[in-house]
This record gives structure tokens, sequence and C-alpha cells, in this order.
């Protein structure tokens, strides 16, 4: 009898098939369990400082704000470039509560996520006749108006205008042992964990379904019932949300607000999250969010290694990366690099169907 | 009224710049459907292109040929390079490889010409005429170049075979497949146009704004509204529409003005521009999407 790889897999000891089998699940909570550890791991054997969390949170923040534009965009087929807007809504809204009323930051954080609902809904409305190129321009808009907004006269003595707002540090409660930055991280990923796992929910049940089918096809999830105009705007509404809890945590975790921090550029980079990390795709927000984070770090160093290495005459800048990246990506791998490692994955098993787990 | 007066010229100027950029929007549009979100910074582009020229010494009004003329060139090397393996792409992907562009030409500018404001010397002689009241002479230069440019696009589209052609390609493809007309290469003369009427929108509004690499946000929002409220797919439209809306821009900052000053209320001023504009591309695209001029469009189910 010729032994298969399949034989081979079976024959090892069930331990090491444990690993071998990718069930999803489990590795997902080796990893948050790694995660979640990190502050102990990292934090109290000094490998990781208090700036690398920051980091690190910032990363878990970028996920959530990209996840909520994927909802919109990969999975409803709106297109919206200005989602920096609702999370400059999220984040204000913290600011102005804890700097005016002096609200515990977690407390702020669901009332956020209602603001940037009720915001999104209401920009969604009138985003329901518009289309396509047409939806992409009207958002495009809001992205360049939102910083001019905050400076609005009216509102300024609530969002202290150019200055902006000084938050005071959200420290870990009950004397637990960990720094402001390493506490920070722990929020933002439990809250991460939580939005993720209601995000999968919602696109597992009937109205994710319907998010999809709308999608799609339009007119025939029109014709079988689905109330299209509901859905779309609900669904504007619950992706502001989630990039709203992303800009409420991003500001509690660099304690200040102010009107520069939510430049056109933020929508833009929050739109490159989502098609580098793959536009219909959970883990793919997480890959977004990381590659924002990364390029707004190392990408600056890294065009400069490249200009000199290339003995180009000028200074490359970090976005002539962000812009090349996206149109390679766009011919190249158009799922984006959660869509291209899920083919290369398809392509490993159909090869070693071991892989697959068959037993 | 006086001051009323000075805000509509005021308007009138700056309107002329949301005219040509609405022009080149349009443009595109009509020859390739899409709506182009990197034109403001082509343009800004070769508003430093010209700067560049001038640095060296380049009469302006030699240095304005040769840089239509890249601009042509690299608008028709967009299309072709770019564009063009993503013909049957959704729309996404062309938003996406559109904002693609902006940060490529927005920092690839800040990388050869740095960030630092660069003042751009108005190429019209300073002469005083009846009216030069209310109109500087570079607005109305900027006005009198963006009439020149619209009567020479009326002609080319109605009086020469490439106009025609090209209006043949944007109408009905296929039929215009069949009469012989290369219709891809149509599409990439419509960019190279659209970025030779940018870049003189580009070197008109330089001498208003300051050369910097940011410069065009604002301005091509003015330029999306002016283009929705002419109708996306007319060209004369598009020029009454930035005119229009760069009127309706001073008329609403006067007013604001005028209502401070008389109750003491504010309500907009200067600082309120981008969020109107921002308001008239959303009601013109939720109450009447086809503007004033455009022709509606009809889906096929």
């Amino acid at each position: 009898m010729a032994t298969t790889t399949t034989d081979i897999v079976n024959g090892l000891p069930s331990a090491v098939r444990t690993v071998l089998d990718f069930g999803r699940g489990r590795w997902l909570w080796a990893a948050l369990i790694f995660l979640a550890l990190l502050p102990i791991i990292g934090g109290k054997t000094g490998l990781i400082g208090n700036y690398g969390f920051m980091q690190l949170s910032l990363m878990v923040v970028f996920a959530i704000a990209v996840l909520g534009l994927n909802l919109l965009t990969g999975f409803n087929g709106q297109i919206s470039l200005g989602h920096g807007a609702f999370f400059a809504i999220g984040a204000y809204t913290t600011a102005v509560l804890m700097f005016h009323l002096h609200v515990p930051y977690w407390l702020t954080l669901p009332v956020a996520a209602l603001m940037c609902f009720v915001a999104g809904y209401l920009f969604g409305l009138p985003a329901l006749r518009l289309e396509g190129h047409y939806l992409a321009l009207a958002t495009f808009g809001l992205a360049i108006a939102v910083p001019q907004m905050l400076k609005y006269r009216h509102i300024e003595a609530v969002t202290g205008g150019v200055q902006g707002l000084q938050l005071d540090r959200a420290v870990a409660p009950f004397g637990l042992p960990f720094t402001a930055n390493q506490w920070m991280f722990l929020v933002a990923l439990a809250v991460a964990v939580v939005m993720f796992r209601i995000a999968r929910n919602l696109l597992d049940s009937r109205t994710g379904r319907a998010i999809m089918a709308i999608r799609d096809y339009p007119m025939a999830a029109d014709t079988m019932g689905i109330n299209t105009a509901h859905y779309k705007a609900m669904t504007f509404g619950i992706s502001a949300l989630y990039t709203g809890v992303a800009g409420a945590l991003f500001s509690i975790i660099i304690e200040f607000a102010s009107p520069d921090n939510f430049p056109f550029a933020l929508s833009i980079a929050i739109l490159v999250g989502a098609v580098v990390g793959g536009i219909a795709s959970l883990p793919g927000a997480v890959i977004g969010g990381v590659f924002v984070q990364v390029i707004e770090k190392y990408a600056d160093a890294a065009a400069r290694q490249l200009a000199a290495t290339l003995h180009l005459p000028i200074e490359i800048q970090p976005w002539t990366i962000y812009g090349i990246a996206l149109i390679l990506l766009v011919y190249f791998m158009p799922m984006g690099i959660a869509g291209g490692l899920a083919m290369a994955w398809g392509r490993a098993k159909r090869r070693w169907p071991a892989l697959a787990g068959v037993k | 009224m006086e001051q009323l007066f000075a805000q509509v010229a005021a308007g009138l100027a700056n309107g002329a710049i949301y005219a040509c950029l609405a022009l080149a929007l349009v443009m595109i549009f009509v020859s390739t459907d899409h709506i182009n979100f990197a034109q403001g910074e082509l343009a800004m582009f070769s508003a430093f292109m010209c700067w560049q020229l001038l640095e060296w010494n380049m009469p302006f009004w030699l240095a304005l040929p040769a840089v239509v003329l890249a601009s042509f060139v690299l608008g028709v090397g967009i299309e072709r390079v770019v564009l063009r393996p993503l013909h049957n792409a959704p729309v996404l992907s062309i938003v996406v490889v559109f904002i693609g562009l902006l940060t490529i030409f927005n920092s690839l500018a800040g990388s050869i010409w740095g960030h630092t404001l660069k003042a751009f010397a108005s190429p019209f002689p300073r002469v005083t005429f009846p009216g030069s009241a209310y109109f500087g002479s570079h607005q109305v230069g900027m006005i009198l170049v963006t009439g020149a440019l619209l009567l020479a696009l009326f002609a080319f589209f109605r009086l020469t075979p490439l106009g025609l052609a090209m209006r043949a390609a944007a109408q009905n493809p296929a039929s215009a497949r069949l009469a012989g007309i290369r219709v891809d290469w149509m599409l990439a003369l419509g960019w190279g146009l659209a970025a030779a009427i940018g870049a003189v929108a580009g070197t008109m509004v330089a001498p208003v704004v300051y050369l910097e690499p940011n410069m065009m946000a604002g301005i091509l929002l003015y330029g999306f509204a002016g283009a929705l409220v002419g109708g996306i797919t007319s060209p004369g439209g598009a020029v009454v529409g930035g005119f229009v809306v760069g009127v309706l821009e001073n008329l609403v900052a006067y007013f604001g003005n005028v209502l401070e000053r008389s109750t003491g209320l504010y309500l907009v001023g200067n600082g309120e521009k981008l969020t109107v504009a921002l308001i008239i591309v959303i009601v013109v695209l939720t109450l009447k999407p086809s503007g004033l001029f455009g022709s509606v469009m009809v889906k096929r189910v």
C-alpha cells in the first residue's frame, strides 16, 4: 500500500495533529491569549516598552476602524472615502465627555458608539440614492470638510477649537500592576474581540445575508422582499459605529483630540487598510489595521532607505508607497492580503490534502 | 451694495477656476464614466511643473503650452498604463486606483518641490480699466482664459472629425468601434485633454492660493460641486456650474457676515467654505443628480 501524506499525518501523535489541524477557533484563541498575556510577557520583561504598547493599541484601534469600513464597502457594496469623519465624531464624543463632564473613559465608549450610529444612519439616508462613483464623491467631500467642521465657531467652546482637548490618562483600575499604555492595550483588545465577534455573528445571520445580497444583486434582493433602503442605512450606521468606537479608543489612547488629528489622509488610511487587508474579510481588517499603523511608523525610514539604495535624487515619502501599494494590490490581489492568503491556502490544500485535515 | 458687487466679482473669478476643473472632470466622466479623484492633484502637479520652468527663466507664455503639452502626455500615459487594464473592473477598484494616484502625485510633489509655500507671479499685466475696483487683472485674465478654453473645446468637439469621433466613442462605444473609431484611444485622448485643462486650471489658481502640494483639496471639492451643479455630462454646464458655485461660495460668506453684523448671530463665514461645498454636493446629488444641463441617466434593468 502506497503511503500518502494523509497516512503520514494520521500516523503522527495526536498532539502534533492538533497543531496541524488548522481548526480556526483554536488558533484564534491561542493568538488572543498570547496577546492578552503580552503586557505580562513583553511588558514585565521589558521586551516591549510603553511606546510599543501604544503602537500595538493603535493597531487594534485601526483594525476596528477598518472593520467598520469593511462592513460597509466590502459586505454591503457602498463605497466610503470619508470614514475619517466618523472616526472623528467618535473621538470627539469621548473627548468632550471626558474633558467637560469628567465621565470615566469606559463609559464614553457606548455613548460614542451611539452618536456615530446616529450620524452614520443619517448620512446613510441621502446616500441611499447614490451609487458607486457618486457615493464615493459625497463621502470624499465629507472627508475633506470634516477638519473644517470641527473648527466651527459655535462648537468651539465644547470642542476646544484649533487647540483641541487634552485628556486625562486612563489608568488601570483596582491597582492592577499595569502601566496606562499596557492597560489601554488590554482594553482596546477586549473591545476589538467583542466587536469582531458581533460582526461575525451579524454577517452569519439573516441580516448579514441580506446585507451581502444587496451588494451582490440589489434588484434581486429587493424582489426577494429585502427592505434595501432600511438595510443600507442600517449598515451605514453600524459601519460608522465601528469606526467611531475606534476613534473613541484612539483619543483615549493618545490622550488628545484636535481637528488636525482627523485630516483627509486619515480617511484614505482607513481605505488603504481595508483594501490592503481584504475588503470583504474580517481577518483582513486585522491585517489592514496592522498595515496602517506599521506603514505610518516605518514607511518613512523604509522610503528613505529605498531612495538611498536606488540612488534616487529625491526623497520618497511614505504616501508614495501607499499609493503604489494600492494600485498594485488592485491589479494583483483584488481581495487584499487576506484574500491572497486564503487563495494560497486553498491551493495548498488541494496540493496536499492532508492539510485539509482529511482523516 | 458696493461690497455685494465686489463679492460677486470675486466669486466669478474663483468660479473661473472651479469651471476649469469642473470641465476637466466632465471630460473624463463623459469619455470614461469615471469621476477622477486625482484631478486636483494632477492640476497641482502641472502647476508645479510650470513653476519650475518659470524658475528656469522661461517666459510664462512659452512655459504654459509646454506644461499643457506635458500634462496631456501624462494624462494619456496614465490612461494607457494605469487604467487600461481595469476597463471592466468594479467601481471600487477604479476609485481605489484614483485615490492611489492622488496620494502618489501629492507626495511626489512634496518630495520634489517641498512643502513650503511658493509664490507664483500672475502672468497677466497689471493694468487699470473701468471696473478694476472689483476685478484684479488676474481675475479678468482667469475668466478670459476659461472662456477661451471653453470655446476651443466647443469648436474641437463640434467642428473637427476627431472631436466627432470622441463624442461617438463616448456615446456608443460599440457602434463607434464598428464605424472604425479606435475607441480605446479616444478614452486616452479624453484623459489627455482633461489633464491639459487641469494644467491650465492649476497654473491659473496658483497665483491666487500660493503653490503647495495640498493646495487643491478644497478647490477640487468646489470643482466637483461645479460639475454636479452644471450636470456632470455637460461641458458647458460644468462651466456655468463652476461660476455659479464660485459666486454662491462668496455670497454665502457675505450674507453670513451681514447676518452677524445685523443680528450678532454667527452662522457661516469663510471657515465654513468646504462645508458649504459639501452641502451643495450632497443636495445636488440627492435632489437632482443630472444637474442643470446634464442628461438624465436611465438604467436598463
